[in-house]
């Protein structure tokens, strides 16, 4: 415990365990995105500390909002983000095939990211106003799957599947933890089981593809299923203790596709080996479990379905890409936030922690230093 | 479903439940992905450090230097010459027309070889790189490289080439090489070696059958290179290891004076050293010069080669198969001798034999005749008596254990090995029992009989020793043990002694040695090729060359001590004793005596207009000519 005569009050408050903990995950990023460049802070590292630091300072301003202006915001901040889901459609920006973007002037903005904090807010908020007696009746269920079903339609239509997915495990976790009844879960996990087949026709061609790569991603090693393929060589290859800093062969002379953002777990274990990779997993799930506490010990219904909505978002993130670089899941396109090279999963995931200070800090009276 | 009131305080449970559910998956998904990566990077390290080292280090291989073929005293018949060279690769081209015509005008390609390119190029599959000029001047060297920028597609280098000091005298027995067609890629499962410009593989002869001997084993420049084929560093190069020498038995020698005292006929001569069995000469001409082969030839050339009625393209020691002719009646005497038949016992021979309602002739109205004179003077008739008399029976295998229709081990692929009919393997064949007629024939080698030159010279090596001779071409084959024949040594004597006959006093009189002490054994012999009507016979030049009848001589030196056997079958060349028994008197005197073979040698090219090569040269002049193709006018080969 920091004394509180020498830094301010304000200050000691914080939960600096957490901002510790994140701060060093991305301070590993930079490292492997320095390494990834071959040695150098450009183009990458330098960029993404400034993300980092902008979008820290943005989460530990959010910790002093109250939440009632959180509850309050809830529903706007889930219209905004749906009007600019549909003008993206309509205006979005093209770039690599996909519709995701909407350029605002300055800044290029990524709706679908603003979608995964806000459906879990929007579904947190929803049945808090709930009644308990209500929770198994079916008003308390289409609303949430429509509220659920628009945006995930939206995004999957842009197309980014991987988005997609994300934000349907949101919602679908607040809604388990709001106590719905089984079959809600039950009924539609056998109707995807049924209705895999007749999406899987529907999909895009390079969505298809990933799919039957995953399935069998030795039967085109040089083709599709060569992301998978060489981040499991560069995983495989860097044993218990890695090749070493800068000794990275196979990112370095660029056999690892998307070294830098997708696949940068692949350009880490290299480099670091299981021990790097395990310290990684360990500091995330860390972070997911102070979130976790945060709805545990919280005292509000929306306080908890939020908190523990917004520790899932960070989890799904952290495990489906590493599931996808090892292998275990299709490549999806879903960045290692605070890892990967980009703006948009660190704007997501420091939001989602703002959005956690300030649950916390509702929670105590007191600064918890330690 | 029964129907609960559901409090807040339901809920609160619920919700502690369902937490402790999403925190126990979340953990479970955290093992797992520990669990993955602890299998990847630990139980799979070795695997993946391999796939990555792989993908790391890339070998630029090196070609090996191709062994040498060298004749048994070590003199070269095939080895390589440093070389400059000028290849095409067709994925780096971009305007192949353009290229082609600069590349024309750098290296003064004449016409042929601009055809060939184009319709190599044409015929490529991308990877294969095609040949523009094997042997390349210094200076055309210099000039491409200096312009290589400007000439997408064109790829300069110094390597090696095949080089046979031998020529033509040797392009039957060992072939040729050639850059790997794109089948021979597929079938050495890509072998990235194959690939590289100027590396040869055997495609014939020798070349081919020894090929796994000769290649070596590439060597290579390890490299380190980026996923899109950019070089970061180099790394300790791999050596490489030359192909392993190949020593024959031949006499190169030997090998190329019998080949030049061949002249203009279509011919093969095989000279066997008989108390090993060693190959020393076994050339097959008109031949191709596998000098030529191994660049790539012009369809011209090619096609000249296959319009040869001489059959440039065929080995004709092991792969042509003719009629014994006579040369089968010291083996027919020995099989009569064996069989009881007084040699003292006297057949008339009226020039004519009847059987049935056919007469069979003989060349000449030899009057009575024992054995003795039989061979000696060729009488037909005699054999033709004798032979029924005994029957066929007794006959063939005497004939098939001097080594007629045996097969012989030797490296080459297409050999052929001819018959020697019996009463069982012509009902086996043909369906129908064994005629008197068929006795007959096989009597003085004709009708089924069919051999190989080789075999004719493993006859004589069998009657000179009265041992089961087997043929070597290759020094690192062990002798074969030479196993006692089962014939008498008394008409062993009797036999040879006959055979000396025929060179001192009989058909061959003309093939006496000019050697003081030396005298040969031997045999002549006329196969018919077709029919000849009465009046044609005795006729050997006047018939179309196509009708003659085939020559042929086998022998011994010496007579009473024999070291070398030696045979020879000259196609159409008339008269056994006319054509191929000079032929194998001048090639066994070379053996004894190289100047007076040499100086034989000299007036016989005299006497048929010139050495090998310049009738080669003009032969291919008057062949263009005649074809309405362009006369050659410099070769940058």
């Amino acid at each position: 415990m920091i004394t509180s005569a020498i830094i301010p009050r304000p200050l000691a408050k914080l939960p600096w365990r957490l901002i510790f903990i994140v701060s060093g995950i991305a301070l590993f990023g930079l490292i492997v995105l320095y390494s990834a460049a071959g040695g150098s802070v450009r183009p990458w590292a330098m960029k993404q500390a400034v993300v980092f630091l902008g979008f820290l300072s943005i989460a530990v301003a959010m910790s002093w909002m109250k939440e009632s202006t959180i509850k309050a915001i809830a529903f706007p901040l889930y219209g905004i983000t749906l009007v600019m889901l549909v003008g993206v459609e309509g205006l979005g920006f093209v770039s690599k095939g996909a519709r995701r973007w909407l350029d605002l002037g300055p800044i290029r903005l990524q709706p679908s990211e603003f979608m995964k904090p806000a459906i879990v807010l929007t579904l947190a908020r929803f049945y808090e106003l709930v009644p308990a007696a209500e929770i198994r009746k079916w008003r308390a269920i289409w609303p949430a799957l429509a509220l659920l079903g628009v945006p995930a339609v939206l995004i999957l239509v842009q197309p980014d599947l991987g988005t997609c997915i994300m934000v349907l495990l949101c919602g679908v976790t607040v809604m388990f933890l709001a106590g719905l009844p089984w079959w809600v879960f039950a009924a539609p996990a056998a109707a995807v089981g049924v209705a895999a087949p007749i999406v899987y026709s529907m999909m895009h061609g390079y969505q298809k593809k990933r799919i039957d790569v995953f399935l069998d991603p030795e039967g085109d090693p040089l083709g599709a299923g060569y992301h998978i393929a060489q981040s499991k060589i560069a995983i495989g290859s860097g044993g218990i203790w890695g090749k070493g800093f800068l000794h990275g062969s196979q990112s370095h002379l660029q056999y690892l596709p998307e070294g830098h953002t997708d696949f940068v777990f692949a350009t880490m274990a290299e480099e670091w080996g299981l021990v790097g990779g395990v310290i990684l997993i360990c500091a995330f799930a860390a972070v997911i479990r102070w979130g976790m506490r945060v709805s545990q010990s919280a005292r509000t219904r929306f306080g908890q379905l939020a908190a523990a909505g917004l520790s899932a978002t960070i989890f799904f993130y952290v495990s489906i890409n590493l599931l996808m670089v090892m292998g275990l899941a299709p490549v999806v396109g879903v960045p290692l936030p605070l890892v990967s090279f980009g703006g948009s999963a660190v704007m997501t995931v420091m939001l989602c922690l703002g959005l956690l200070m300030a649950l916390e800090r509702q929670q105590r009276t007191v600064s918890r230093l330690i | 479903m029964k129907h609960v009131r559901i409090t807040t305080a339901h809920q609160s449970i619920t919700f502690s439940r369902r937490m402790m559910l999403l925190g126990g998956a979340q953990a479970a998904v955290g093992g797992l992905l520990v669990g993955r990566m602890g299998w990847l990077a630990i139980a799979q390290n070795q695997k993946y450090q391999l796939l990555s080292e792989s993908n790391r280090v890339q070998l630029i291989p090196v070609p090996p230097r191709r062994g040498w073929i060298i004749d048994r005293n070590g003199k070269p018949i095939a080895i390589n010459k440093a070389s400059f060279r000028v290849d095409l690769i067709p994925q780096q081209i971009v305007d192949g027309p353009k290229v082609i015509a600069e590349l024309q005008q750098l290296m003064n390609l004449p016409p042929d070889e601009v055809e060939r390119i184009t319709r190599e190029l044409a015929a490529s599959r991308g990877f294969q790189p095609v040949s523009v000029g094997d042997n390349v001047p210094y200076e055309q060297y210099a000039a491409i490289t200096v312009r290589l920028p400007d000439l997408p597609g064109v790829a300069a280098s110094r390597g090696f080439t095949r080089f046979y000091p031998g020529g033509s005298t040797v392009g039957q027995l060992v072939g040729y090489v050639g850059a790997a067609s794109a089948a021979e890629y597929e079938k050495e499962n890509k072998n990235p070696l194959l690939l590289i410009p100027g590396v040869k593989i055997g495609k014939e002869g020798l070349e081919k059958a020894l090929e796994s001997t000769l290649r070596g084993e590439p060597g290579g420049q390890r490299v380190e290179v980026t996923a899109r084929g950019k070089l970061v560093k180099e790394l300790d190069p791999k050596p490489d290891r030359s192909g392993g020498t190949v020593q024959l038995t031949i006499d190169a020698d030997l090998h190329q004076y019998a080949a030049r005292r061949i002249g203009d006929q279509s011919c093969s001569v095989v000279v066997i050293d008989v108390t090993n069995g060693d190959i020393l000469a076994m050339p097959s001409m008109p031949s191709f010069d596998p000098n030529n082969f191994s660049d790539g030839i012009s369809q011209n050339e090619w096609k000249m080669l296959s319009d040869d009625d001489h059959l440039p393209l065929v080995d004709k020691a092991l792969e042509s198969l003719y009629p014994s002719g006579s040369t089968i009646k010291p083996s027919m005497a020995l099989a009569l001798l064996n069989a009881g038949v007084d040699r003292k016992q006297i057949v008339n021979c009226t020039g004519a034999f009847q059987l049935g309602n056919h007469t069979f002739h003989c060349d000449k109205r030899h009057g009575p005749v024992d054995m003795d004179a039989a061979v000696v003077h060729s009488c037909d008739v005699y054999f033709y008596s004798m032979c029924l008399r005994v029957g066929a029976e007794k006959l063939s295998p005497m004939v098939r254990s001097m080594g007629f229709g045996e097969k012989f081990d030797l490296p080459f692929d297409n050999q052929r090995y001819g018959t020697i009919p019996d009463p069982e393997w012509m009902m086996r064949k043909y369906h129908r029992k064994w005629q008197g007629y068929d006795t007959v024939n096989m009597s003085i080698g004709q009708g089924m009989v069919l051999i190989n030159p080789l075999q004719l010279a493993v006859m004589a090596s069998r009657l000179a020793t009265g041992k089961r001779v087997i043929p070597r071409l290759l020094k690192s084959t062990p002798v074969a043990p030479q196993t006692q024949l089962a014939v008498d040594q008394d008409h062993l004597d009797f036999i040879r002694k006959a055979m000396w006959g025929v060179v001192d006093h009989g058909t061959a009189a003309a093939a006496k040695l000019p050697l003081d002490g030396i005298q040969m054994a031997g045999k002549t012999g006329t196969a018919q090729t077709h029919n000849l009507s009465a009046s044609e016979r005795g006729d050997y030049t006047s018939a179309v060359w196509k009708l003659r009848d085939h020559s042929l001589f086998m022998g011994f030196v010496p007579f009473d001590n024999p070291r070398y056997a030696c045979a020879t079958i000259v196609e159409h060349g008339g008269f056994g004793a006319a054509v191929a028994a000079p032929l194998v008197r001048d090639t066994i005197t070379f053996l004894y005596d190289r100047q007076k073979a040499l100086a034989a040698l000299q007036a016989f090219e005299e006497s048929i207009g010139g050495t090998l090569e310049e009738r080669l040269a003009r032969k291919t002049a008057s062949w263009r000519s005649a074809n309405g193709v362009p006369p050659l006018t410099s070769t940058t080969a």
